[in-house]
């Protein structure tokens, strides 16, 4: 598992913690039923509150990325393929919409967007 | 959660400062700093925690027991280090050592050893010859080395370079891999705090300000700052402190998602660190 967190980010650091996990889980990088370390294990790594790690930890639990299994340690979870495709999906949306967002400032029409999409589209697939 | 100490309405009174009506608890698995700037009671609850000093109000529990009626065996789970430990002078820490060792049932000779090596102690030193910084590392040793339940610490890293303050704070981050031990350690150097505790008890002129987790503190208390005088600092919502200065008005709030709501972007509003917040409520206005 691979995190870095930073005191420059407006975000607190349990969502560092759990936003980089999670991207973890859904790239496939960490496996399903694979070992997580312990709460306080990754607090001593990165040199953070145990509380912090222990929300990051909740938070991910709550939506359904890791088990804890008590004197076990925490496992990242089986994940409903279709759950998973749901949640790649909704990454693509949310970097769509801020693409969206960004013309829309810029003053790009939808044709050119959807022009844009299409010659990306088109070159890479 | 289980706590290791509870304090609650702990008074004791001197001539000049009285520390008063102070209540707090300190969970299991978890270090807690207690912080406040010089001479705002932190050392006067650390003592009164080892019954070194008599309270005249109040009560003490550590591990569930009352620290006066069961002294011996909450003291005999304590490693207590503080900023002037007193040993005898012309004595080899050996020798210290091995008298101390007696006091306590899980006194580990061989960690004792290795935490010296690894603190670059000789057994054979002289106390008094040992610097302010080795003096620390020798008590801390001693602490480790009876296998405390609950490390407790008055201004431990004052006086010591930032390397060896980095070491000792690791040093608790890894103590507390095991979850059946606690640290609680007072220091005005807010940024050690910052880096290790879980939970930050303030205290400011014998009373507490507030004892909470510091991620909450950190998330939530801020500073908004204005050039000129467009506002008050009572207009603040929550606001705690303030401090103005000729062309500039600080206020320190404990809800800087509040203050945010209703300035907009017509103000800076900035999260407080520690040292704001201790900056700010003794050396600024506290009252708004």
């Amino acid at each position: 598992m691979k995190i870095i967190v930073t005191n420059s980010s407006p975000d607190p650091i349990y969502e560092q913690v759990a936003r980089q996990v999670k991207a973890q889980i859904i790239s496939g990088e960490l496996r399903e039923g694979e070992s997580l370390p312990s709460i306080r294990r990754l607090a001593q790594d990165l040199q953070i509150s145990v509380i912090t790690t222990k929300r990051a930890y909740e938070e991910l639990e709550k939506e359904g990325f890791i088990d804890t299994v008590e004197g076990k340690g925490s496992f990242v979870a089986m994940q409903n393929k279709e759950l998973l495709r749901e949640k790649k999906m909704k990454i693509v949306e949310e970097k769509m919409a801020e693409a969206v967002e960004e013309a829309r400032l810029l003053g790009i029409t939808r044709a050119e967007l959807e022009e844009m999409l299409g010659l990306l589209y088109g070159e890479k697939g | 959660m289980d706590n290791t100490i509870e304090i609650t309405g702990l008074r004791k009174e001197y001539k000049g400062f009285t520390l008063d009506d102070v209540t707090f608890t300190v969970p299991r698995g978890y270090i807690m700093g207690l912080i406040g700037p010089n001479g705002a009671g932190k050392t006067t609850i650390v003592k009164l925690i080892m019954n070194l000093i008599r309270r005249d109000a109040g009560e003490v529990r550590v591990f569930g027991m009352d620290n006066l009626r069961h002294e011996p065996e909450v003291k005999a789970r304590i490693g207590f280090v503080y900023d002037a430990p007193r040993f005898p002078e012309d004595l080899r820490l050996e020798t210290i050592a091995s008298a101390i060792s007696a006091f306590y049932e899980k006194w580990d000779g061989r960690r004792f050893r290795n935490l010296l090596e690894e603190f670059q102690l000789s057994p054979r030193q002289v106390f008094k010859k040992l610097s302010h910084g080795m003096k620390m590392k020798f008590s801390l040793a001693i602490a480790l080395a009876h296998d405390a339940d609950l490390i407790l610490m008055d201004e431990p890293t004052a006086g010591l370079d930032p390397v060896f303050r980095f070491d000792l704070l690791t040093k608790l981050r890894a103590l507390i891999q095991d979850e059946r031990k606690t640290v609680l350690f007072s220091s005005h150097i807010t940024s050690d705090l910052e880096r290790v505790a879980d939970f930050v008890t303030f205290v400011h002129k014998g009373r507490l300000v507030f004892s909470a987790a510091k991620d909450d503190i950190l998330e939530t208390w801020g500073v908004v700052r204005v050039s000129g005088d467009g506002i008050s600092p009572a207009e603040v919502p929550g606001a705690r402190g303030f401090r103005r200065t000729e062309h500039s008005l600080g206020v320190l709030t404990s809800d800087i998602a509040a203050a945010r709501g209703r300035f907009g972007a017509s103000v800076v509003c900035d999260m407080a660190s520690l040292e704001d917040i201790m900056f700010f409520i003794s050396k600024g206005n506290a009252h708004v």
